[in-house]
């Protein structure tokens, strides 16, 4: 006599019907990821494919192109593209640098150190970031105006107001800083290292995660930063990024001759920074799951 | 004492079935109420939590300027007990700042006392002062045609700049701050290696100073830098248009070029707010644009919220394939720069974009959409569009998140016969809003401020005709920040109107968080993590 026999039958019954509708909610969830990567890809694809329309150059109804070729790539170069790409490239660079500096320096001291003022501080920082930056933009480039670090010159300036405010931005890495051991850092001071030691030779090797997040985030910003561009170039195409100066593009003058151009700008944007993310996803996953679980 | 503890005997509020909602209920209480009684109980809590969060906030407030008060009193007392106390170097040491250190042997910080002392003396006798006696006028004369007798014409010639004595009166403020700062810690130390000398403990001398800024003291070498970032590139522009919200600064009065611009009170808020007289059309409008802020953010909160971590479940599931493409499909979509997605898609929609033209193709409409011409649906839209960018995020937070929820609640749960639904309602979701409640407050202020999504899709439009009377162009899908950049890029450029708008966003962004962060289980002593 064979095992399944002594199963009840209805039992039976109720597990098929188990596994039945597990396989039907399993399918409708197939089709909903199935339409959702669709619509999620779409633009994308879109972008690329209106990029090597040839036909026109204004926006059309339609999707494939009739006439297949590089010439919106190449008219780029006969414009300001290469220079706004030149631009935020060197912005990015800079800011990657100056922006993990400075954040790492804020996180780390508000993570480890006890001191007077830390409280009134983390307090006060909390409430500045509640007033709208856009306020700051008219005074700033006043300042930066009188400095020559405005319009055709904006991309010194664009670095240092970049910079200058990033040490408000500390939470994610404080939170990070939060959860390695104190005892390590005690540990080394009994062992005679000072508090700088202690930073440069065991909390920033075992912090290399977030160090990555914090570049890539830094790197990043730049390329996706419009009202600071724009208030800081006004309306100077040599000072402009390339979100700024493709944005020209899209103006009711421009873009009956430059939407296709601005599809085949765009992916040129897109392609290093996508493939510099999809490199560092990992680290990016974990500091944005950590900040939020954090607050 | 609290508010919360007065609660129920101030006012012990009970609707008919005598069900108490100003006390707090036991937790055994609780759980026998029904329902309907529990909900009613919840709404009373969350009521009374809103006046409550902004009592504790002025309590606490108020409890500060006590302090600082007393703190204040016993500074003065000790100055003065110092110089009762102190020896004839101690007592120098108030006019000669570090005379007290250097006496004693401690050269650099007492050199570094002197040379602060002189800097700032010399800097308020050259300019300082100049700018200090400016503040209250802003300036007294403006550009003139004045007559060129070398050239024998009439030219314009520049006098006082409003912008300049604000902004460097401004400084020399923060200036002043600095030396009095500087100056009580002088007498501090005056007196402390005064006392230490007489005891005769030997005192740290400059290379050991130094070497404690990488030591004891490294915060100071680390946080100097960012502190002076945010001190001059945050600080001083809000205190800055702070202070322009009272003036008429403005693209006709720019302070310089073509007119000197001057304190006017509170002139600029009565025009955004009261409700009578010719400017109604402000205070009508600036309703509307903060209703429509309000309602944006609340959707655009929750909408990906809950829709993230719907998806985010749906690719958890158990038995479902490719997990980690479904993942990347998604996050890819944050990597590409928000802005070129924004303006793409904003196109799309477009009357003659890309999905009119596919829907008139298949003939399923006969005119194009008005996605963006509508207010209705340009509304709607936006808000579509915004979960389109948003769910990515979520779903990778969520992800994050639901991983730590330990496995055997649900285990038990499951023994217990719960339903699907049941789990998500009982576990799932209650761990997440514990979990991410700080998180959603900073959210929801910080889609009060999407600039990005709304410019670059919409641009705050289609227009609003009945706003046309104020200056900015107000369009239906504007949101207080965008209404804010609109008004300082336009020809009149209202300086004082943005700075106006910029304080009401500040207040209402503060009350909000305020009042969520005193509902919020989840905020939490910080110590307790580490």
């Amino acid at each position: 006599m064979s095992k399944q026999e002594n199963y009840d039958p209805s039992e039976i019954k109720r597990h098929m019907g188990m596994s039945a509708k597990n396989r039907i909610s399993n399918t409708v969830i197939y089709i909903v990821l199935i339409i959702m990567s669709i619509v999620w890809l779409a633009p994308f694809v879109f972008i690329v494919l209106q990029s090597f329309r040839v036909e026109s150059t204004w926006m059309v109804g339609y999707v494939v192109p009739k006439t297949w070729g590089l010439d919106n790539y190449i008219n780029l170069a006969k414009t300001d593209f290469w220079h706004w790409y030149t631009n935020t490239f060197i912005m990015a660079l800079a800011t990657a640098v100056g922006q993990t500096v400075i954040v790492l320096c804020m996180s780390y001291t508000l993570s480890r150190f006890r001191f007077k003022m830390r409280n009134g501080l983390m307090r006060f920082m909390l409430i500045l970031g509640m007033f709208p930056g856009m306020l700051s933009m008219i005074i700033l480039y006043r300042l930066l105006k009188d400095l020559n670090m405005t319009q055709a010159n904006a991309v010194p300036g664009l670095i240092l107001v970049y910079i200058a405010s990033s040490g408000m931005g500390y939470y994610v890495s404080k939170g990070f800083f939060d959860t390695v051991p104190k005892t390590l850092d005690e540990a080394a001071r009994i062992d005679g290292a000072t508090r700088a030691q202690v930073l440069w030779k065991i909390i920033l090797p075992m912090a290399k995660p977030i160090v990555i997040y914090t570049i890539l985030t830094a790197f990043m910003g730049p390329w996706g930063d419009f009202v600071v561009a724009r208030y800081i170039s006004m309306n100077t195409p040599a000072g402009m990024n390339v979100a700024v100066g493709l944005n020209s593009w899209l103006s009711a003058d421009q873009i009956i001759s430059r939407y296709t151009m601005f599809c085949a700008g765009g992916v040129i944007v897109a392609i290093p920074v996508t493939i510099l993310f999809m490199c560092l996803q990992r680290y990016y996953v974990e500091g944005v799951t950590g900040g939020a679980v954090k607050g | 004492m609290g508010l919360e503890h007065f609660a129920p005997t101030l006012f012990c509020g009970t609707n008919q079935k005598g069900i108490k909602i100003m006390a707090r209920y036991s937790d055994l209480e609780y759980l026998k109420l029904s329902k309907w009684d529990k909900f009613l109980y919840k709404l009373g809590r969350f009521l009374i939590a809103i006046p409550l969060g902004i009592g504790h906030f002025f309590q606490k407030v108020g409890r500060g300027i006590v302090s600082g008060a007393a703190g204040f009193g016993r500074g003065l007392k000790d100055i003065g007990s110092t110089f009762k106390n102190g020896d004839g170097i101690t007592k120098g040491s108030f006019v000669v700042m570090g005379l007290g250190n250097m006496a004693r042997g401690q050269f650099l910080r007492g050199i570094l006392f002197l040379l602060f002392e002189i800097i700032f003396i010399f800097y308020m006798v050259t300019t300082g002062g100049y700018w200090l006696s400016m503040l209250p006028s802003l300036g007294h004369q403006g550009p003139m045609e004045e007559y060129n007798p070398v050239l024998d014409t009439y030219s314009t010639v520049y006098h006082d700049n409003s912008f300049k004595i604000l902004l460097y009166g401004v400084l020399t403020i923060f200036f002043i701050i600095a030396f009095i700062y500087t100056w009580r810690q002088n007498v501090k130390q005056a007196k402390i290696t005064q006392e230490m000398t007489e005891k005769g403990i030997r005192l740290k001398n400059g290379k050991e100073d130094l070497r404690s800024l990488v030591d004891e003291s490294f915060y100071k070498t680390l946080l100097a830098l960012p502190l002076t970032g945010i001190l001059i590139f945050t600080v001083l522009p809000i205190v800055f248009m702070i202070l322009v919200a009272f003036t008429n600064y403005d693209g006709a009065h720019d302070g310089y070029f073509n007119s000197l611009f001057k304190w006017v009170g509170l002139e600029n808020f009565n025009t955004m707010l009261s409700w009578s007289g010719g400017s109604k059309v402000y205070s009508a409008t600036f309703g509307e644009v903060l209703t429509w802020t309000l309602i944006w953010a609340f959707f655009a909160t929750f909408s990906n919220y809950f829709l993230g971590m719907f998806v985010a479940m749906m690719i958890n599931k158990k038995g479902i394939r490719f997990k980690k493409g479904w993942r990347t499909i998604l996050v890819m979509t944050i990597a590409i720069p928000q802005f070129i997605s924004l303006l793409y898609v904003s196109k799309m929609f477009a009357r003659n974009g890309i999905v009119n033209g596919f829907l008139l193709d298949m003939g399923w409409i006969k005119q194009s959409l008005p996605f963006w011409d509508d207010p209705t649906w340009a509304r709607i839209t936006v808000i579509l569009i915004n979960i389109w960018i948003g769910i990515p995020y979520l779903m990778l937070i969520v992800t994050g998140i639901l991983m730590n929820i330990p496995a055997d609640l649900y285990e038990s749960a499951k023994i217990d016969g719960a339903s699907g639904w049941k789990q998500f309602s009982k576990i799932t979701l209650p761990y997440m809003l514990f979990i991410t409640g700080p998180y959603l407050l900073t959210q929801f202020t910080g889609n009060m401020n999407n600039f990005n999504v709304i410019f670059l899709l919409t641009g705050g439009g289609p227009t609003n005709p009945a706003a046309s009377g104020a200056s900015g162009a107000v369009g239906f899908t504007d949101l207080l920040v965008t209404w804010l950049f609109k008004i300082t890029t336009g020809a009149e450029s209202k300086y004082y109107l943005a700075s106006v708008v910029g304080i009401l966003i500040f207040i209402v962004v503060a009350i909000i968080s305020l009042v969520v962060y005193n509902i919020l289980p989840s905020v939490k002593n910080e110590e307790d993590f580490q």
